[in-house]
């Protein structure tokens, strides 16, 4: 008796720790970022791009970065979600039987999504000198789409699996063709997809390794896809590097905006699949 | 009582892997009747109902052997169009699965997806389908609303007329009533009597009392084959085979 209850009480206090351990952790690390970076959170971080002085400490912000962020974990988000919804349709539902084959893709993809970044920046810097294009937002937008795929097609695999066998079977039934099931399936996982873009557009948005030969740097927001583009990670990455107090300052400040892009993100996404999921009609 | 059959198998063979589910059916389905197929649990009436509109077409390692015709028509034919042989039958699953989208769309789904196009055809379908099916008096003023605010029994029965909407000869009942509550039941059940008015109708139930009452004939298929196949008082009161005696009194299950 007393030793099945010791052996309970020390199980509970084990997980109470580790529970203690992440959550401490995560608060420390919003706090290391607020605590650090709300000094140096300007208007002028979020409005401008740097000046000439910026990186020792004189006028400027990080927009080129912000919206350098934005275009490439969007339109790697946006490109990734259109290769990998047929991807995702397409293992479960025109394989049919030949399941070990879609089981052995599902393999391939888990793969690909444990391969570091920088693979996928070389990678796609290897592509880019094939084609002879420079460091430049397309090729930002590609080698984070490389990245992303995995994660897209993953989720949204799960998802389709769990939409019910039946209700493939009712619009089968009814004279559909798979493709015409297909648009069904993908109405009912709409709340799924929503989060499959969360999970990409976080992992976009924060990545440097890919991004680093791939997209390039720059002071300025890109006009075009062949210019090269400033990112978040990079802009917080060179400005840690400085030994001006003021520019380290704004690294957290950086990070801190990164954070809350992620956050807004998060919020919306969630928001939306619970509006699609409570109706799903039109 | 099978000179007019509207479905009519013939040595029908399904092998899943290396399980052999159905062996060598031949049974012939009359026009405009119920006919029930009972059985316990795992003999292979699900199979065998499925196999009627080739739903488990994407069943892996199967195999199928034999033929279905129904008018006539081989449905196993490697020149078959298997969305025709599944729009003449509609087909009512264990649980309602309502498609994501509106009341009204739910039975416009099929029609539109054979081409129907026009608002006011597809208004008039929705409506004869919804009355056809007692719902109409209860969701004609949300016919926009999602499907899924519906009570489970309404489902069914909506799935019912979605079915119906396409214009199938044929009714599949997979043991259609089984998720229901009883009043939600009997509503169906007299459904699918008023019903074989215009359909064939084939039901696979595990609930005698049920087969009783809305079916006039009953198939008794026991671990793959059809034991005992007649009119439904004669197999439930006098079966001819000791199995059928066995399964009906309750001894096997």
């Amino acid at each position: 008796m007393i030793r099945r209850k010791l052996e309970e009480n020390f199980f509970r206090t084990l997980m109470i720790l580790a529970t203690i351990l992440v959550t401490g952790s995560f608060f420390l690390i919003v706090g290391t970022i607020l605590y650090r970076g709300v000094p140096f959170m300007t208007w002028d971080m979020i409005s401008k791009i740097p000046g000439g002085g910026f990186y020792i400490g004189k006028e400027g912000g990080v927009l080129n970065a912000i919206v350098g962020s934005l275009y490439i974990a969007g339109g790697a988000t946006i490109l990734g979600l259109f290769i990998s919804i047929p991807v995702a349709i397409y293992i479960n539902m025109y394989f049919g039987g030949r399941t070990w084959l879609a089981n052995a893709l599902r393999i391939a993809f888990d793969v690909l999504f444990g391969i570091p970044s920088i693979v996928y920046g070389a990678f796609g810097f290897l592509i880019m000198v094939y084609f002879g294009i420079r460091a430049s937002l397309l090729g930002g937008i590609v080698a984070v789409t490389l990245l992303v795929i995995p994660i897209l097609v993953r989720t949204l695999d799960e998802v389709i699996r769990t939409v019910p066998r039946e209700l493939r079977d009712a619009t089968s039934a009814l004279g559909a063709t798979r493709w015409e099931t297909a648009k069904v399936v993908i109405r009912q996982i709409r709340p799924g997809v929503f989060t499959a873009i969360l999970l990409s557009f976080g992992r976009a948005v924060g990545d440097v390794a890919s991004v680093l030969f791939t997209a390039g740097f720059s002071d300025n927001i890109p006009t075009s896809l062949h210019q090269p583009t400033a990112t978040l990670p990079l802009a917080i990455f060179f400005q840690l590097g400085s030994p001006v107090a003021e520019v380290q300052g704004r690294a957290y400040a950086s990070a801190l905006i990164l954070t809350i892009i992620v956050l807004i993100i998060t919020v919306l996404s969630s928001i939306l699949a619970k509006q699609f999921s409570k109706n799903t009609s039109r | 009582m099978t000179h007019n059959p509207h479905i009519s198998i013939q040595h029908l063979n399904v092998q899943i892997g290396n399980q052999e589910i159905l062996k060598d059916i031949s049974i012939n389905i009359p026009n405009k009747k119920v006919v029930s197929i009972i059985g316990p649990s795992g003999c292979g009436k699900t199979t065998l109902l499925k196999s009627l509109n080739r739903l488990f077409d994407d069943t892996a390692d199967i195999k199928v052997s034999g033929k279905v015709l129904v008018d006539g028509e081989d449905i196993y034919a490697p020149d078959a169009e298997v969305t025709h042989i599944r729009k003449k039958m509609g087909l009512l699953s264990q649980r309602p699965y309502p498609l994501p989208m509106s009341i009204y769309d739910n039975i416009a789904y099929g029609p539109r997806i054979h081409g129907t196009r026009k608002k006011a055809e597809l208004d008039e379908i929705v409506e004869t389908q919804l009355k056809a099916t007692g719902l109409w008096n209860e969701v004609k003023d949300r016919l926009n609303a999602p499907a899924t605010r519906l009570s489970i029994g309404q489902q069914q029965r909506l799935c019912l007329a979605r079915g119906l909407a396409v214009e199938p000869e044929i009714i599949l009942g997979d043991e259609s009533t089984s998720a229901l509550d009883p009043v939600s039941t009997s509503i169906i059940e007299d459904l699918f009597i008023k019903l074989k008015e215009k359909y064939t109708i084939v039901l696979v139930t595990h609930i005698l009392r049920q087969a009783r009452r809305v079916s006039d004939y009953i198939i008794f298929v026991y671990m793959g084959e059809i034991i005992e196949f007649g009119p439904t008082e004669e197999v439930l009161l006098d079966p001819k085979q000791e199995l059928t005696r066995e399964y009906v009194k309750g001894y096997i299950s």
